[in-house]
């Protein structure tokens, strides 16, 4: 009887916060479809002018500053973080490690504002002074972002290299491939799923990021021109007019929302589907 | 649906402690200076309290509406289809167009103004310094300062959307400190030694110059009730337009009624 409680409640438990996300997503779309219907799917989603106290919401110019400033956060972020996962799984002595690996996954836990402010304060002005600009812009928003998923990604392909099986290593080195070439085609090989899984989640990160976003970026609308430019993200532009916005503006900032649910579940999906074939190969 | 809960839980709440709690909500431009005057007032009443919320001007004219907070705050004129609330003037301030302190840029006119927000003067040699490009910053939409400078400025002429984007005072006044090719606006009484006020069509702002309303970028902070204020509402508007709280106003930057 008693059992059956405790198994009941937990069940409840678990639907009820399944319920919230369901909500969430309910309310979401509930409010922000109604203006995107108004000014239509592709204006909405195709144009760049974005005036919302007089009527144009275009997110064209966020949609693809926020890919572009993901994609930069990989450029550079991917290959530290798999340098540093190597390194850490296969390289470094076990001495090393032990104090490297909690000192990376701290970084995990430093509050996003706190990479906003130093960007502001040393990245920005760097980036002013020796590329040219107004320094905030797409480049640093993208540097600040690779820092930021750093940890993410090498601590889950650090567990992803130590799960490959220590007989494949045996008989990789056995038939006589270096120890460099071991890990290039037999150890990431091995352990790509979960490398593949880890970069997903550092990229569902870096695409949701927003207040290091906001500080570091610069805000303005335009599509972006070069690395330099300042670009706003859909995250950004939700939190930075959230605070005044009324009626159809208020709209429109949840219909921002709906694209940036909408990416983040085919991003989701898409790492579901390439996990699970590599998986059955 | 969780949110209209919430609304109805803070509505009982203030209810039940009319007179003790007086919730202030609104312009962000504002708050800091209604904090500084609650702070003072609740010093003297010991046992109320005065809730001082931001949220903007458009907001806090909805709270207002919606019984959320008993006093809206507002930074700009109040619209046609917001008239049939009670606004009282607290203050007046101007909105200070600032550069970096190494800028040898010292007087601006309005036109030109208009012209570096609106993208058409790209150039500081343009305006007699250096070949850099213009950085101009502006507040995101929505903004109070950001629309009493479009009503007093721009006059229809969109803000060039290569404008930065900032979203408060002092995030503004920060870029314009570290960057010596920027420009922006905020609040007069933000101003700091680490940026430089121009002069707007050969007149400086300044306390008087802001008073006598011969500074033109000049605007109203107002609180907005939706009924005549009664009881603790009633009493800090009243602390607020006596001499002292407007001392206090004065002395953070802005300009008293008087």
């Amino acid at each position: 009887m008693k059992e059956k409680l405790i198994e009941k409640t937990l069940m409840l438990l678990a639907f009820s916060a399944i319920g919230a996300l369901l909500l969430m997503a309910v309310f979401i779309f509930k409010e922000g479809m109604p203006i995107i219907f108004k000014v239509g799917i592709k204006n909405f989603l195709f144009s760049t002018h974005w005036a919302p106290t007089k009527g144009h919401f275009g997110v064209f110019s966020m949609i693809v500053s926020s890919l572009f400033v993901t994609i930069g956060a990989m450029i550079i972020g991917v290959p530290l973080a798999l340098a540093c996962a190597i390194t850490l799984a296969e390289l470094a002595p076990q001495r090393v490690t032990v104090i490297l690996k909690p000192t990376i996954e701290l970084l995990a836990g430093i509050p996003s504002v706190v990479y906003g402010f130093l960007g502001v304060v040393l990245l920005v002005p760097l980036i002013r002074d020796y590329l040219g600009g107004p320094g905030l812009s797409l480049l640093a928003a993208s540097i600040i972002l690779a820092i930021m998923i750093l940890p993410t990604i090498t601590s889950i392909s650090i567990d992803a290299i130590k799960a490959v099986p220590y007989s494949y290593k045996e008989g990789s080195l056995a038939l006589g491939a270096t120890h460099w070439q071991t890990i290039r085609m037999v150890i990431l090989k091995a352990a790509r799923s979960g490398i593949i899984t880890a970069i997903i989640l550092g990229m569902a990160r870096a695409i949701g990021e927003t207040m290091a976003v906001i500080m570091v970026a610069g805000n303005a609308l335009r599509l972006p021109q070069s690395p330099l430019s300042p670009v706003r993200t859909l995250t950004s532009n939700i939190a930075l007019e959230m605070g005044y916005a009324a009626g159809d503006h208020r709209a429109a900032l949840f219909a921002t929302g709906i694209v940036l649910f909408v990416f983040i579940m085919v991003f989701n999906v898409s790492a579901n589907i390439i996990t699970k074939r590599w998986r059955r190969e | 649906m969780i949110s209209f809960f919430f609304i109805a839980l803070l509505g009982c709440r203030l209810s039940t402690k009319e007179g003790v709690v007086c919730t202030i909500a609104g312009s962000t431009s504002i708050q800091p200076f209604v904090e500084k005057l609650a702070e003072i007032y609740m010093e003297h009443h010991r046992g109320v309290i005065i809730n001082v919320q931001g949220g903007g001007s458009t907001a806090g004219i909805r709270s207002v509406r919606g019984d959320v907070a008993d006093i809206g705050t507002s930074s700009r004129e109040l619209r046609k289809e917001e008239k049939d609330l009670k606004e009282i003037v607290i203050a007046w301030d101007g909105i200070a167009i600032i550069v970096h302190p190494d800028n040898k840029v010292k007087d601006l006119s309005l036109s030109q103004l208009r012209d570096i927000f609106a993208g058409r003067i790209r150039h500081w040699s343009e305006l007699g310094w250096s070949h850099r490009r213009i950085h101009f910053v502006t507040r995101e939409e929505g903004s109070g300062t950001r629309n009493a400078f479009e009503d007093m400025v721009m006059h229809n002429v969109p803000i060039s959307d290569e404008a930065l984007v900032e979203d408060s005072n002092g995030s503004v006044r920060e870029i314009i400190a570290h960057d010596p090719h920027a420009i922006g606006y905020i609040s007069y009484g933000i101003v700091d030694q680490r940026v430089k006020a121009l002069r707007i069509d050969g007149i400086e702002p300044n306390l008087r110059t802001i008073k006598e309303k011969r500074y033109k970028l000049t605007r109203p902070f107002l609180f907005v009730t939706k009924v005549a204020p009664h009881g603790l509402a009633k009493d800090f508007i009243e602390f607020v337009l006596s001499p002292e709280g407007q001392k206090i106003l004065e002395r953070e930057g802005l300009i008293g009624i008087r």
